[in-house]
């Protein structure tokens, strides 16, 4: 019982990382209709961007949390900035051309855009894994018992709160502001929204900022939760996050939040309790089993075939 | 005077785009090339090179690259009709005439080129490679290009008949020839226990299940030790033999029987025609399905599965043998790579296998044949040209690996390549079969609102 409640806490912090990722993916698929396969190694860059940041304010694992939290604060700002920057560069370079294009070359443009990244990175910041200390550590201990003990530290709290938080915002924006509105204009019918004066190109290239500022926060989190990066992170956390806005329903922002907590929850309590070579499979093996069953995942609409 | 304003108003725009453009460059550039981390070994782990020279020459490249992109661009201006329409040589090779001239040049030229006073074990190991990638090319081209279904697990298959052999003629001694149809009938049985479950699914759906497979299957071939040796690999596979000659210097070998001078160099040429012959074998019969009633049905379930399913065939059918199909040229090109190797392991089943793959089907224009041929030549050659960038050494120094930009290049290239002609190089993915032109939808129109 210990071990499970653990288990839990591990997954659905995993699973927050993941979804912050999946909400890159369900935003642009739903707005334009493609895989951003590039998405994930912008996680990786958004990672990187972090870690670089975080040795040049030269904090380490400082007693005082409140100090270590408004300094990271500062750091995942800088990423998503610099993240941000690049999610528009990719889509202006390699998309925005072949828009209208057969449906198949964005997609094989944005498979080269994440060959580019990550050799990109590994170029220039080496093949090494990138190890960092412990910035945030301690936590509480919940439960104990004689031989386990349940803990929950800060930095998971930090993670889970954190997601939630940059959700509800997303959350509010899509659904309250203007942009928001342009948004599901563009992504229900985007020739009528250029007719109604939407400006596309600018909606479109918002939406992949946001998504890469998201994904540099997970990036953040996810070099102060393992503690150690490398230029391929991004390649199966990325087919991940997938598979969790698949899940959850493309399109659906809070289906990608929920679809994110549901493959963590299943990759962790896959290693704890089967096989930890395995976990991947068993995630990508969700993947298939959502699509065959459930082709609109969780909280999606059904699509409607057009003739 | 007004001469001058006017280059003046011409020259200002493009230099505010171009400072803007390395503006962008140096922030994309700063965490990358400007700042690196870098181990210290000490406690602390890491510590921050700057390298400024690097981060100023890359935003010089950038600066320069739109100026010249800029002017490039405005003489194009008035021809702009003329790029939507397929150059001449694109134009050229994807007509049947000139493809039937051209294809026979080119098997004459596969035919001599072992025996070419230039061809040594390098060049011929380089020729083998293209033509299982060819192959490979062939194969997928089924799937992708002719069905329209997209399949970014496409290397599965070919480890699938890789595996098969190394484990047939290990574990039961069976030779090449004996493995070849049973490596690649297993992999069409892979072939359809994939597209059972994906039958359903399309477009990008199906691209993320079929890369989600071929990760199932590399994880499963690196975790179950007992069965594929893990990552270690399988080793000493047997080699084929010339009808039971081995390459050897026994005196049963095959150079004592031809009464040849032994040379390691026999080996090499047989294999290069084994997979010549095989890359043949490939070329003829996709050649004959496309004009058989299941290639027709293929190409019109790739044009529009609903009217497709109305007109009463059968898409289950017609996916299934798809993808079997595609997968067994996968399996006989992977059985040929484990012999040619004598080794396997899951290192060479990764996912940019399946990206080289895609993208020579894709650069190849699709639907082409010969497009296949001649971008899996840029593309493997190309890669292979990069190795010897050896120069770059001095610039950046001993520690520079120009094998990592290989894939830098490579991954650059497919984007370059897909927007410079995003139909590839050889344009014939039109239907073999219409009634009138296809309305032509290009992106400008998009952007002016008259899609």
């Amino acid at each position: 019982m210990h071990y499970f409640l653990q288990q839990l806490i591990n997954g659905i912090t995993l699973g927050s990382i993941y979804g912050l990722i999946a909400i890159g993916y369900t935003m642009v698929y739903g707005i334009i209709g493609m895989i951003n396969f590039a998405h994930g190694d912008v996680f990786m860059v958004g990672s990187f961007v972090s870690l670089i940041t975080i040795i040049i304010f030269g904090i380490t694992g400082t007693s005082n949390v409140f100090l270590g939290i408004g300094v990271l604060v500062l750091v995942a700002a800088i990423s998503m900035v610099i993240a941000g920057i690049y999610g528009w560069t990719i889509e202006r370079l390699a998309y925005r051309p072949l828009r209208g294009s057969f449906r198949l070359a964005p997609l094989i443009t944005a498979i080269g855009v994440s060959i580019f990244l990550q050799n990109f990175v590994q170029a220039t910041q080496g093949a090494r894994v990138k190890p960092l200390q412990a910035i945030i550590s301690g936590g509480f201990t919940l439960l104990s018992s004689d031989d386990f003990v349940v803990r929950i530290t800060y930095m998971q709290i930090l993670i889970v709160v954190l997601t939630f938080l940059l959700m509800a915002g997303f959350t509010y924006l899509i659904s309250k502001t203007s942009l928001g509105r342009a948004q599901r204009a563009c992504e229900q019918d985007m020739k009528m929204a250029m007719l109604l004066g939407i400006d596309v190109n600018t909606t479109i290239s918002t939406t992949f900022v946001i998504g890469a500022a998201l994904a540099a926060v997970a990036g953040l989190m996810y070099l102060l939760y393992y503690g150690v990066i490398d230029f391929y992170i991004g390649f199966s956390a990325g087919i991940k996050a997938f598979t969790a806005a698949v899940l959850g329903g493309v399109g659906s922002l809070p289906g990608a939040m929920l679809g994110g907590l549901v493959i963590g929850l299943i990759e962790v309590f896959f290693a704890a309790y089967f096989s930890s070579e395995y976990k991947d499979v068993a995630a990508f093996s969700m993947l298939i089993v959502v699509l065959i069953f459930m082709p609109q995942g969780l909280l999606g609409r059904p699509e409607i075939e057009k003739v | 005077m007004s001469q001058n304003d006017q280059s003046i108003s011409k020259v200002l725009p493009i230099l505010k785009r171009s400072v803007v453009a390395t503006f962008i460059a140096f922030f994309l550039f700063l965490p990358t090339l400007g700042i690196k981390t870098a181990a210290s070994g000490g406690v602390d782990g890491l510590f921050l090179q700057y390298r400024w020279p690097l981060l100023a020459i890359g935003c010089g490249l950038v600066f320069f690259g739109r100026i010249a992109y800029e002017l490039m661009s405005s003489n194009k201006e008035g021809k702009q009709q003329k790029q939507a329409a397929p150059s001449a040589l694109a134009r050229a090779l994807g007509s049947s005439k000139v493809a039937k001239a051209v294809a026979p040049l080119l098997l004459v030229f596969g035919l001599i080129f072992p025996f070419l006073p230039s061809s040594d074990r390098y060049i011929l190991d380089l020729g083998i490679l293209i033509i299982t990638y060819v192959m490979l090319g062939w194969g997928l081209q089924i799937v992708v290009g002719l069905a329209g279904l997209l399949d970014l697990g496409y290397v599965a298959f070919y480890a699938v008949g890789a595996y098969s052999y190394a484990l047939l003629s290990i574990h039961f001694g069976f030779g090449f020839w004996m493995c070849l149809p049973l490596a690649g009938l297993l992999a069409a049985t892979w072939g359809v226990v994939l597209g059972f479950p994906v039958l359903r699914l399309r477009g990008d759906y199906l691209a993320i299940v079929t890369l989600a497979f071929g990760e199932i299957i590399r994880v499963v071939l690196l975790n179950w030790r007992s069965f594929t040796g893990g990552s270690n690999g399988l080793s000493s596979i047997p080699r084929p033999s010339f009808f039971g000659l081995p390459f050897n210097q026994e005196p049963g070998g095959f150079a004592a029987t031809f009464g040849l001078e032994y040379s390691s160099l026999q080996r090499i040429i047989f294999l290069y025609f084994l997979i010549l012959a095989l890359a043949i074998f490939t070329y003829f019969v996709t050649g004959r399905l496309r004009r058989l009633p299941i290639g027709r049905a293929w190409e019109a379930l790739r044009e529009d599965e609903i009217a497709c399913r109305s007109l009463g065939i059968n898409t289950v059918n017609t996916k299934l043998s798809a993808f079997a199909i595609g997968a067994m040229f996968g399996g006989f090109a992977g059985s040929f790579f484990a012999a040619k190797q004598a080794f396997v392991s899951p290192e060479s089943f990764n996912f940019m296998e399946s990206a080289t793959i895609l993208a020579i089907v894709v650069l190849g224009g699709m639907s082409s044949q010969l497009g296949v041929v001649f971008s899996a030549i840029a593309m493997v050659g190309g890669v292979e040209l990069l190795r010897q960038l050896q120069f770059l050494k001095v610039i950046f120094g001993a520690d520079f690996d120009p094998s990592q930009l290989r894939l830098l290049l490579f991954g650059l290239a497919m984007v370059l390549m897909m927007l410079w002609r995003p139909r590839g190089l050889v344009s014939t993915r039109t239907p073999t079969v219409f009634l009138k032109d296809k309305k032509t939808v290009s992106a400008a129109m998009i952007s002016q609102g008259r899609g």
